[in-house]
């Protein structure tokens, strides 16, 4: 039979993700995409946790756990022996959360995206502090119940746009990736894996436990997020090509993607309708960056998939 | 812990691991039990694709669910296309 | 190892660029480093000497402190000898990632200028900022010249690969910093033969790929600290053979304990007090058998502090009466605090607290302030 990703894998059961995670699903897209020859740094994050406890690993390359906020600077260091050392061809991994990379390591990771070190930085993307519990990070999105944005007073501020931030450093290679599309996911490590210099790859991965959703709608809810045009796939050459790489020709209803997960539930039709309005015009305005069309109407670019999972 | 430290000839100096994770039998997290029914699979292998434990292999173009290790997150069950993954508790 | 004196070449420079010329001479291979008086001149001759190809290692210009340890962590633990200094705030920024290093066992090793800690600002010379690191797992050299500084960067890295723990270098600002002094800078082959070349047991390996660092256990994490704590007790032996062996190769003698003579103590000797100086030049880890065999010599220390532990005196007192505790015959001890901050700390100031330790009736007080003029009143 003929299999849509690549079949190794470099990521063994018995990791401690919970059940549906989609953090562990995006690691094994990306380490199938990357290979044996990788070495990754995770700084604090779940993963910290899922990759099993000291003495075991559920990883097959080599890890270095690093402090919470040095997912970069430590990939930068990494990076630097490997070159003295003349092994040059080995891919450098960060691999860190949203609270990793939005908040608490953002000075280390602009500062390496300035200096353009070579390596790819991934932020898979649950939207808040989920290891220690569903706190509200700079990447939960408005509207969300955390347990520091209780439902009677939830997030007022958007998701911080790390995307553009990072496109404001003109580095080679941005993406954004989602575990409900494999495929675009390892084409776009594939493809980060051949650049030289910095890569910035945004996973967004569902959390059943912290969205209060069920763990068997983590696709689904993934899948939502790109067809309600919410989470954009798309790549960013120089900080200034925009692509989108999956066009959602009819969009969905971005209250479909709410109504799966109890951390929106407290929110009212005009709530859910401004919602709707942020996410129509962020889709423009990519749109617009991209040159697609913003409603309907494919991506000009041939080579942009179709909106199929 | 201690019995995958004696592939080591001494403690490590450092937190180091040497052994993978295959002790940590996941299966037994599990509250509901996806079933694949082999008649009515494709062989598609959209369960394999989705699964977050790594979980499912194929074994003579089938899918085939470990349940030392699936948890039970029911995603295969969603997401086959065929519907052909059953989803229910496990029997206790 | 006896490797033949080779001839002096001698160069004038200040102490930074002594620590510079150690880190050359000790072919560090990754430097990550960022600004801060008064240690800024290391970093920057280091950037020229890679830029010339002089040195070859890779330099990352990082935009923190905190970044500057985080890539020298990375680097090593990829197998890399790594290189980095800082001062002060700067220090205080890493204390995270000095835990970092050295729990991951990694042989980074670091100059630290002796700066003020803030506020107010200060840039002058005061302890607090190392000492403040004691509990980090760092090994600790302070040196008392140009010399000193730039032979401890060899001998640091050298203890620090073989018991697998991070060193920090340390000297005094501007009084050593930004002082030039005839310093012997002595042949690369001589260095050579002293230092081989960082070879770990263990590092980010895609032939032998591991997890580094993961949760673990309350158990296995106590034994960790246990074999921690032995590595640095281990240093000791490691450092009295590196300093023989550099006394071969390069006919300089250094000890944990230094016992230099000095101005202070001629004059009270002149005057008929039988008075000697002990240098504590490793701090990290602590002489203290060393400390035990040479104390009963004398009958009071006078130890100086150019340091505070607020609420428990002058820290390197605290951990010389620790050292002595229960000790037959051990000497009363009456420590000082003086020149904090850069404030100056004279010859006659020496001798004043020689005199008066010699003099006191009890040496009964935690910390005795030198050098405050019109002192306010503590109501201690």
């Amino acid at each position: 039979m003929r299999l849509s990703i690549p079949p190794e894998e470099l990521m063994h059961p018995g990791h401690l993700a919970c059940q549906g995670c989609g953090a562990a699903l995006a690691m094994r897209y990306a380490l199938k995409a990357l290979g044996p020859d990788t070495i990754m740094d995770i700084p604090a994050c779940c993963w910290s946790v899922i990759s099993g406890p000291f003495p075991h690993t559920a990883l097959n390359v080599p890890v270095y756990h690093t402090a919470f906020e040095t997912a970069a600077s430590t990939a930068a260091g990494i990076r630097a022996a490997l070159r003295v050392l003349g092994r040059e061809r080995t891919t450098v991994l960060a691999w860190a959360g949203d609270g990793g990379t939005f908040d608490i390591g953002l000075q280390a990771l602009s500062a390496a995206a300035e200096r353009n070190d070579d390596f790819i930085y991934a932020v898979y993307d649950n939207e808040a502090y989920m290891n220690t519990g569903i706190q509200r990070s700079s990447a939960t999105p408005y509207g969300a119940w955390t347990t520091t944005t209780p439902a009677e007073n939830f997030k007022q501020r958007p998701k911080k746009d790390m995307v553009r931030i990072m496109a404001a450093h003109r580095i080679p290679y941005i993406a954004t990736a989602s575990v409900a599309y494999p495929e675009d996911f390892i084409r776009k490590f594939t493809r980060a894996k051949a650049l030289k210099g910095m890569r910035f790859i945004h996973i967004l991965a569902p959390c059943p436990v912290g969205w209060r959703a069920q763990p068997q709608h983590t696709i689904k809810i993934a899948r939502l997020a790109v067809r309600t045009r919410l989470f954009p796939l798309l790549e960013i050459e120089d900080g200034v090509r925009w692509r989108l790489t999956v066009n959602p020709a009819n969009p969905r209803p971005v209250s479909e993607y709410l109504a799966l997960q109890g951390r929106f539930k407290h929110l009212t039709t005009a709530q859910v309708e401004s919602i709707q309005e942020s996410v129509d015009r962020n889709w423009g305005d990519v749109a617009a960056l991209a040159g697609a069309a913003a409603v309907g109407a494919a991506p000009p670019d041939a080579n942009a998939a179709a909106d199929e999972p | 812990m201690g019995d995958a430290l004696k592939t080591l000839p001494d403690f490590p100096e450092i937190s180091m691991s040497c052994a993978d994770t295959a002790y940590n039998k996941t299966g037994q997290w599990r509250v509901m039990r996806p079933a694949i029914d082999a008649a009515k699979c494709s062989r598609c292998g959209v369960c394999w694709k989705f699964c977050p434990d790594a979980a499912i292999a194929f074994d003579g173009g089938l899918p085939r669910i470990d349940y030392e290790y699936c948890k039970g997150c029911g995603i295969c069950a969603e997401e086959c296309p065929r519907a052909c993954i059953s989803f229910e508790f496990e029997e206790k | 190892m006896a490797g033949p004196a080779t001839a002096p070449q001698t160069e004038v420079m200040m102490g930074n660029h002594a620590l510079s010329h150690g880190a050359l001479r000790s072919r560090v291979q990754v430097i990550a480093a960022y600004p801060i008086t008064p240690q800024t001149q290391v970093v920057e001759l280091l950037s020229e000497m890679c830029a010339s190809g002089r040195l070859a290692a890779e330099y990352i210009k990082v935009e923190s402190e905190h970044s500057a340890m985080a890539a020298c962590i990375g680097a090593a633990a990829a197998g890399a000898r790594s290189f980095t200094a800082t001062s002060s705030q700067g220090l205080a920024l890493m204390h995270e990632l000095l835990h970092w290093a050295a729990g991951s066992r990694l042989p980074v090793v670091m100059g630290n200028i002796n700066r003020a800690m803030g506020p107010p600002w200060n840039i002058w010379d005061d302890q607090t900022d190392s000492l403040a690191q004691r509990d980090t797992g760092w090994m600790q050299i302070y040196c008392a010249d140009n010399q000193e500084v730039l032979d401890s960067v060899p001998i640091a890295f050298r203890v620090a690969e073989r018991v697998m723990l991070p060193c920090m270098i340390v000297l005094d600002a501007f009084i050593l910093s930004h002082t030039a002094e005839i310093v012997d800078v002595r042949s690369q082959a001589a260095v050579d033969a002293f230092l081989p070349p960082y070879a770990p047991r263990w590092r980010l390996d895609v032939a032998d790929p591991r997890t580094f660092g993961a949760l673990t256990e309350p158990e296995p994490y106590y034994r960790l600290r246990f074999m921690l704590e032995g590595a640095m007790q281990e240093a000791l032996t490691h450092f009295d053979e590196a300093h023989a062996d550099f006394a071969a190769a390069c006919g300089r003698r250094y000890d944990a304990l230094a016992g230099n003579a000095r101005a202070a103590v001629d004059r009270l000797r002149e005057e008929g007090l039988a008075a000697g100086l002990l240098r504590i030049r490793l701090f990290r880890p602590f002489p203290v058998a060393r400390l035990r065999a040479l104390a009963t010599r004398a009958r009071r220390l006078c130890v100086l502090d150019r340091n505070i532990s607020f609420g428990a005196g002058g820290i390197f007192a605290q951990e010389i009466r620790s050292a002595l505790y229960g000790l037959p015959g051990a000497p009363e001890i009456r420590g000082h605090v003086a020149g904090l901050g850069g404030a100056e700390v004279t010859t006659d100031m020496f001798c004043d607290m020689a005199r008066e330790t010699a003099r006191a009736s009890s040496c009964a007080d935690l910390v005795v302030w030198k050098g405050l003029r019109d002192a306010p009143q503590h109501s201690a």
